[in-house]
């Protein structure tokens, strides 16, 4: 028995996120009193899965065979089942990243097991049921679920968990896993990545914009905010439906759901459907000009006031501050 | 072209989620459903690619008869024929074997989820019925354009976006920007009243996982106000630590 936890990688690196799982996948181990391996796909160099060693895991497995360079759900959900055969682990955990959302449930429809999505608290085996908390309803409400298979698979929300170093190393073998020809039949053209814009679905910080904002051309504002905490921007979904700012921004009920540790959000009222995508954020911070806002109610902090003088005053005190 | 959309039947977005008291269920009493706002999309999307051509849009709902207004109202969009698969949603796992069992002979070329169900999942039933059927599946798609045998999508990925090209039959979920929703006009709302709607009963699944309570989010603290934005600032920087 054992733990298997996949190693995303974004061109060849190692992101936050993967410390993230690794650090409860190493807990999960603990937990059940078993080792904890991970299984690392496409090219990643020795050194970069060495770190892994510092989060608990005691053996990486790497696929690294020609096809396998480019993400595709399929194939690396055949690898993945391949190496849970292998290692017989009994969960398995992956990130509920944007590749994470097509590979974890295919993998475990692959697996016919269990599989809780969104989970935000690590597992317990109360009365030998293994038991786990997710989102439901767009972030309105949480549901405790128990995995009944013999193989789970968990896929965890960013931003919810602790790195957790251990000190430890690992050993990396070569895994050379039979990927199937029918697995490859979706080609990878063109990957365009914004390289200095943070993405929004992993941002730890997010800067957020609503109708109060007026316009378009007004959005230099927030752009500078996000730029000095290094934060994605998003908006609300007039916003984008105006064509404001494009859709991947749009964050609610029916747009992305975020969970930074800090969302800060400016002219936007708090409907519930935007509530809904970002109140599982650490803290929130609202600036309104009206103190009747909805937002309010649900907000950690807030300044009652004009957009377009505060925004840029608190640009300048936070840049002070990190100069510091 | 042959395509099949499916349909969730969700608490209207403006639903405020309540429990029963021992927290076991879902308080549906009172509550208004609508066709999942991203499966609106998806159909949109299908009528659109077949626009002038000789194929049908078939929509397919897993759950109970409440749900007919909904799978009524697809029709009245522009939906060809509706099946409703006559059972309780349990979860992701059942509706996905139910879709897949009742798509696996059919020959569909294309298949057409929503990103997600804005009420139990979250954006499942692509990946899942995929891999049930052994076709590819891309669960979150921004475009799609299709040429003869093969599909081009742009799907969201961290940071960016990435071009994919992949054969039929395959099956995705539509986010925005795919299509533009259509609303009935009154030709398909009468039209839609002569569109089979067809009942099938349930394929046996086994139950993986249980749901065994809900819990409500925990209400913040009241909010502290700032006067000034250095005061913020300074707040953000000793209590948060974010930066
Ligand atoms: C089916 C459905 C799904 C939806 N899904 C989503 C979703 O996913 N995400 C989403 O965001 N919305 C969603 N909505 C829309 C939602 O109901 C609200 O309409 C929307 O969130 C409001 O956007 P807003 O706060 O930017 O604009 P408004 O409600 O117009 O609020 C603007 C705010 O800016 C403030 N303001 C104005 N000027 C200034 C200034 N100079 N300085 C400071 N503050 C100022 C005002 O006081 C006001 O509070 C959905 C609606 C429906 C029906
Ligand atoms: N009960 C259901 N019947 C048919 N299709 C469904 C059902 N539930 C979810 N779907 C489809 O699966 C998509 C993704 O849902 P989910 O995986 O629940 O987030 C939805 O947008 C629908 O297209």
């Amino acid at each position: 028995m054992s733990v298997l936890v996949y190693i995303e990688n974004t061109n060849g690196q190692l992101k936050k996120n993967v410390f993230e799982t690794t650090s409860y996948a190493k807990a999960t181990a603990d937990l059940l009193g078993t080792n904890l391996t991970a299984i690392s796909i496409g090219n990643v160099s020795d050194e970069e899965l060495q770190k892994l060693g510092n989060y608990g895991v005691s053996k990486v497995l790497t696929s690294k065979s020609g096809q396998l360079g480019t993400f595709v759900n399929q194939a690396y959900a055949t690898i993945i089942a391949s190496a849970v055969h292998k290692e017989n682990a009994e969960v398995v955990i992956i990130s509920n990243s944007l590749s994470g959302k097509g590979l974890a449930p295919r993998t475990a429809a692959k697996l016919s097991a269990g599989f809780a999505d969104g989970v935000v608290t690590f597992p317990t085996l109360y009365n030998g049921a293994f038991s786990v908390k997710k989102t439901a309803f767009s972030g309105k409400a949480f549901a405790i679920t128990n995995l009944i298979s013999p193989i789970k698979v968990l896929a965890l929300n960013q931003n919810t968990f602790e790195l957790r170093e251990t000190g430890g190393n690992t050993t990396i073998e070569s895994f050379e896993a039979p990927a199937n020809n029918k697995d490859f039949s979706v080609l990878v053209h063109e990957i365009i990545r914004e390289i200095d814009k943070v993405s929004l679905p992993e941002a730890e910080i997010v800067v957020s914009a609503g109708r109060g904002l007026k316009g378009p051309d007004n959005w230099k504002i927030i752009e500078e905010l996000a730029a000095t905490l290094g934060a994605a921007t998003a908006c609300s979904k007039p916003v984008s439906d105006a064509g404001w700012r494009p859709h991947e921004e749009h964050v609610g009920q029916t747009g992305i759901t975020v969970s930074p540790n800090l969302y800060i959000a400016i002219g936007i009222s708090g409907a519930i459907q935007h509530l809904a995508g970002v109140s599982s954020s650490k803290t929130i911070v609202v600036i309104n000009k009206d103190p009747e806002a909805p937002f309010f109610k649900v907000a950690d902090y807030g300044i009652v006031g004009d957009a377009f003088e505060i925004v840029p005053q608190l640009t300048a005190a936070i840049k002070a501050l990190k100069e510091g | 072209m042959n395509i099949l959309v499916c349909i969730s039947n969700v608490p209207d977005t403006t639903t405020k989620i309540t429990f029963s008291s021992d927290k076991t269920q879902f308080n549906a009493a009172g509550v208004q459903y609508i066709v999942n706002p991203y499966d609106e999309i998806a159909l949109s999307k299908a009528i659109e690619l077949n626009e002038g051509g000789a194929g049908k849009v078939t929509v397919i709902h897993v759950g109970e008869a409440s749900a007919d207004p909904s799978i009524r109202k697809t029709l009245a969009i522009g939906a060809d024929e509706a099946i409703r698969v006559n059972a309780f949603p349990l979860d992701a796992w059942f509706v996905a074997q139910q879709i897949a069992s009742y798509a696996k002979d059919k020959g569909f070329d294309l298949i057409l989820t929503g990103r997600e169900s804005i009420d139990y999942n979250g954006t499942q039933i692509a990946a899942l019925v995929g891999e049930l059927l052994k076709i590819p599946s891309i669960s979150i798609i921004k475009k799609l354009q299709i040429e003869g045998n093969t599909a081009t999508v742009e799907s969201e990925i961290a940071g960016g976006k990435e071009i994919l090209t992949l054969p039929l039959p395959f099956i995705a979920g539509t986010a925005e920007g795919v299509a533009e929703p259509r609303i009935p006009n009154m030709r398909g709302i009468m039209g839609a009243r002569t569109k089979p709607l067809t009942v099938v009963e349930p394929v046996e699944v086994d139950v993986l996982y249980k749901i065994v309570s809900y819990e409500t989010p925990e209400h913040r603290s009241a909010v502290k106000l700032a006067e000034t934005a250095e005061k913020l600032a300074e707040l953000l920087h000793t209590q948060t630590k974010v930066f």
